[in-house]
């Protein structure tokens, strides 16, 4: 009491910023005294921590590349590489002859082997220590060069499953603007329904991606964290332009508003599907053909109809113009194409893992915002009509979602 | 490809060995090391020529290698495998009143870091700092004394197999009351015993968990030779074995004599219709058998050593844990034949060499000479 009472009293005495400054500068000679003395903890004399993260693995004839990621505390020498119990030469950017990976670093390394198409590898990486590191490769298919004519063909697979059925879906419009407000929301229902299975479904493709990235970068933390800043962000977005909005008292731009937060979480979604498609692609598991086009076609139409769901509010007389329409169709499409490209060119677990959880984030921001749209009469959100429509959406996408299985 | 160095085998040496620049010098660092019983010997370096640097892979896969690079340090590893081949240690001896020959030997267990791939270093075992440990070679009758001093962090012993009483076993739980039993890390214990029966044989130590102790490298090749000695012949040891570096029970890394590929990128030098004795033993530990098989020729087995006639004429061989056999073959042909394990997973993992047969002429024999095995009971210091 008596020391806290004179601290008190001192602390009156000094300007503000000194106590401030106080706790940092004790903080910092910790740090110093720890640094210097060791703080009687020693040096660690254990075996070195090795964990490494296959990022990427290549395959090209003879050839089989792996991206190493260093994800442990020390530094890690690769030394030898086996495939499938056969050791084999590798060089890397370094020449021949073992490889060391600082911490957090990455190393390519090119392995001289005979890969048989269709065939099943399991690579062990020895390391400096006698560690080992597996990578498997499920089926080997030649990875396809990132050439020109390579991103032609994922820009015009991104437009068949993202662009052109999201815009079909859209051709709705007309159609609803002619229902009663009942149908309407049950529609909205419907579209909440839609957005909830793609935020289950981007949330586990995130963490199943997560679980091969290196948990230094955060691995499956990386989903949440994206999907909270996602939220977040849209958020305060949110808060920002409703001010403005009350002040033009616009109610059709608010329902271009939601359309524009629909096509992002959307967008959002199809470049999460594009990742798919495209590593598929890359990995040879991708059956190119009519039956995927068509599937995702009409899997997504039903995503073009939740984007223009929100337009009906606004019905003036003209409602929206072509244009913003079209735009719409692209934010909630194109991102198809992009995913598809670092996909299949440059995936990076990590960079999966937090773009999926943004998309979650996104679309759960999304749903809150269209939630109030489902009252009934006596202003319940979870009304028979807006349950019904929700289980129909749910439905309807898992149905089409066994079309297009990557 | 056209190659001036392809060899009468029609294997180009250039994908083998990386150039004549470098078979050249394996030769005669052979007769160097073969000369040498000490560690250590001068050695080519491989890895300088420019030849094998930079083109990894583009000679493609001709069969399992490890990455082009420098080659493990064998003079830090302080034991050459091409080395331990032709190293017999035949001990200190002398005549007992009886007329009988005692053989004395002074065994150090110690831990040592060892490279056992280029690149790959493994906290070993060791008797006497190398892996095997050294080839103990002895008469049938001879009495043999063995001080064992284990200068380890843990307990060991030496466990030979022959025939003896309990107490010099090595064998913990017998004999600690007498001083042997399991010699805990600063004790010494003197293992003595007749040298019986004649054939090849092993020791190792014997502490529980047993196949860590082993695998960590505590073993070694045994050999009674019969009174009558055997006929005239160029001898060596292979002992089999493997390193399991991550600790899951598996090996990751198989040989003889512990360095894998070591006798690809050191072919071992014969002389054509020479006869050849190879000591195989079998010291590989969580894999239940290995094997050896040779190209292009055939050999007489003598299972564990213990009969002066040859069980069978093959050219492969089975042999489970701590099973062992002598070989006896002649090379007809000049060239470069392979040898392997036909359990072709080892094979490819590490364990595969080559006879490199020539004209006698055509290798370095005033230092091999002098390590070939020939009556080893006249000049190796037994007082007449």
């Amino acid at each position: 009491m008596e020391a806290g009472a004179g601290a008190e009293r001192l602390g009156r005495r000094l300007p503000t910023w000194t106590l401030g400054v106080f706790p940092l500068l004790l903080i910092a000679l910790a740090i110093a005294a720890i640094a210097l003395l060791g703080g009687g903890l020693g040096d660690r004399d254990t075996p070195p921590v090795e964990e490494v993260a296959v990022e990427r693995t290549v395959l090209r004839p003879g050839v089989i590349e792996l991206t190493l990621r260093n994800d442990g505390p020390d530094a890690v020498g690769v030394a030898q590489v086996a495939v499938n119990d056969v050791f084999a030469p590798f060089s890397s950017e370094a020449g021949t002859g073992p490889v060391e990976i600082g911490r957090l670093d990455s190393a390519r390394i090119e392995v001289i082997y005979p890969w048989i198409e269709g065939e099943a590898y399991e690579i062990s990486v020895l390391t400096s220590s006698g560690g080992t590191i597996a990578a498997e490769i499920a089926v080997a298919a030649e990875t396809p060069e990132a050439d020109g004519g390579f991103f032609g063909l994922m820009a015009l697979l991104g437009i068949y499953v993202g662009v052109i059925p999201v815009s079909l879906g859209m051709l709705w419009l007309p159609f609803l603007r002619r229902m009663s407000a009942t149908w309407m929301a049950a529609l909205i229902a419907f579209t909440v329904g839609l957005l909830a299975f793609l935020a289950i479904d981007a949330g586990l493709e995130g963490l199943e991606i997560a679980a091969g990235a290196p948990g230094a970068f955060g691995g499956s933390s990386l989903v949440y964290l994206g999907a909270l800043a996602a939220y977040l962000a849209l958020s305060g977005v949110d808060a920002h332009l409703s001010r403005r909005r009350s002040a033009g008292a616009d109610a059709g731009a608010g329902g271009m508003y939601l359309a524009l937060l629909v096509a992002i979480g959307i967008g959002l979604h199809n470049l999460g599907e594009g990742l798919a498609i495209g590593t598929a692609y890359a990995a040879g598991s991708l059956a190119l053909g009519a039956f995927l086009v068509i599937g995702f076609a009409i899997h997504n139409t039903t995503e073009g109809l939740a984007i223009v769901a929100p337009l009906r509010e606004g019905s003036g007389d003209a409602g929206p113009g072509l244009g913003r329409l079209l735009a719409l169709g692209l934010i909630a499409g194109g991102p198809a194409i992009l995913g598809a490209w670092i996909g299949a060119a440059a995936f990076n677990p990590s960079v999966g893992a937090l773009l999926f959880g943004i998309g979650v984030g996104a679309i759960l921001r999304v749903v809150v915002q269209l939630a109030p749209l489902m009252k009934d009469d006596e202003g319940r959100i979870l009304n028979p009509v807006s349950v019904a429509g929700i289980l129909a959406g749910l439905a309807v996408l898992y149905a089409t979602g066994l079309l297009v299985s990557v | 490809m056209s190659d001036p160095t392809k060899s009468a085998a029609g294997i180009s040496r250039r994908k083998l060995l990386g150039g004549a620049a470098i078979a050249a010098p394996a030769v005669v660092g052979l007769g160097g090391l073969i000369g040498s019983r000490q560690t250590g010997a001068a050695e080519p370096a491989r890895s300088q020529d420019p030849t094998m640097a930079g083109h990894p892979g583009h000679d493609g896969f001709i069969h399992a290698r490890f990455a082009d690079g420098p080659e493990v340090d064998h003079r830090a590893n302080g034991f050459d495998p091409s080395d331990i081949l032709r190293d017999f240690d035949y001990g200190k001896t002398r005549r007992l009143g009886n007329g009988r020959l005692l053989r004395e030997w002074e065994i150090v267990a110690h831990d040592k870091e060892i490279e056992v791939a280029p690149g790959v270093k493994y906290e070993a075992w060791t008797y006497n700092g190398r892996v095997p440990g050294p080839t103990l070679r002895a008469r049938e009758g001879d009495l043999l004394r063995i001080r064992f001093v284990n200068a380890s962090d843990h307990p060991h012993t030496m466990h030979f197999h022959g025939i003896h009483r309990a107490l010099m076993d090595g064998m913990p739980g017998i004999g600690e009351n007498r001083g042997g039993g399991q010699i805990e890390p600063g004790g010494i214990f003197e293992y003595e015993f007749e040298a019986e029966p004649f054939g090849l044989h092993l020791y190792h130590c014997h502490v529980a968990p047993l196949a860590s102790h082993i695998a960590h490298g505590l073993y070694g090749a045994f050999i009674i030779d019969p009174k009558e000695g055997r006929p005239e012949a160029d001898e060596m040891v292979m002992v089999m074995n493997g390193f399991d570096t991550d600790f899951d029970l598996e090996n990751e890394l198989y040989a003889v004599n512990s360095i894998p590929f070591h006798f690809i990128n050191r072919p071992i030098q014969v002389r054509r219709d020479e006869l050849l004795r190879i000591y195989v033993v079998n010291a590989l530990e969580y894999d239940p058998l290995n094997s050896f098989h040779v190209h292009a020729n055939f050999f007489q087995y003598y299972p564990t050593g213990t009969s002066l006639e040859p069980s069978e004429l093959t050219d492969t061989v089975i042999q489970g844990q701590g099973q062992r056999g002598m070989l006896e073959m002649k090379f007809p042909f000049d060239g470069d034949y392979m040898f392997h394990a036909h359990v072709s997973e080892f094979a490819e993992l590490g364990w595969t060499g080559f006879f490199r047969v020539g004209e006698p002429s055509d290798l370095d024999h005033s230092a091999a000479a002098a390590a070939y095995c020939k009556l080893p009971w006249g000049g190796d210091g037994a007082p007449a």
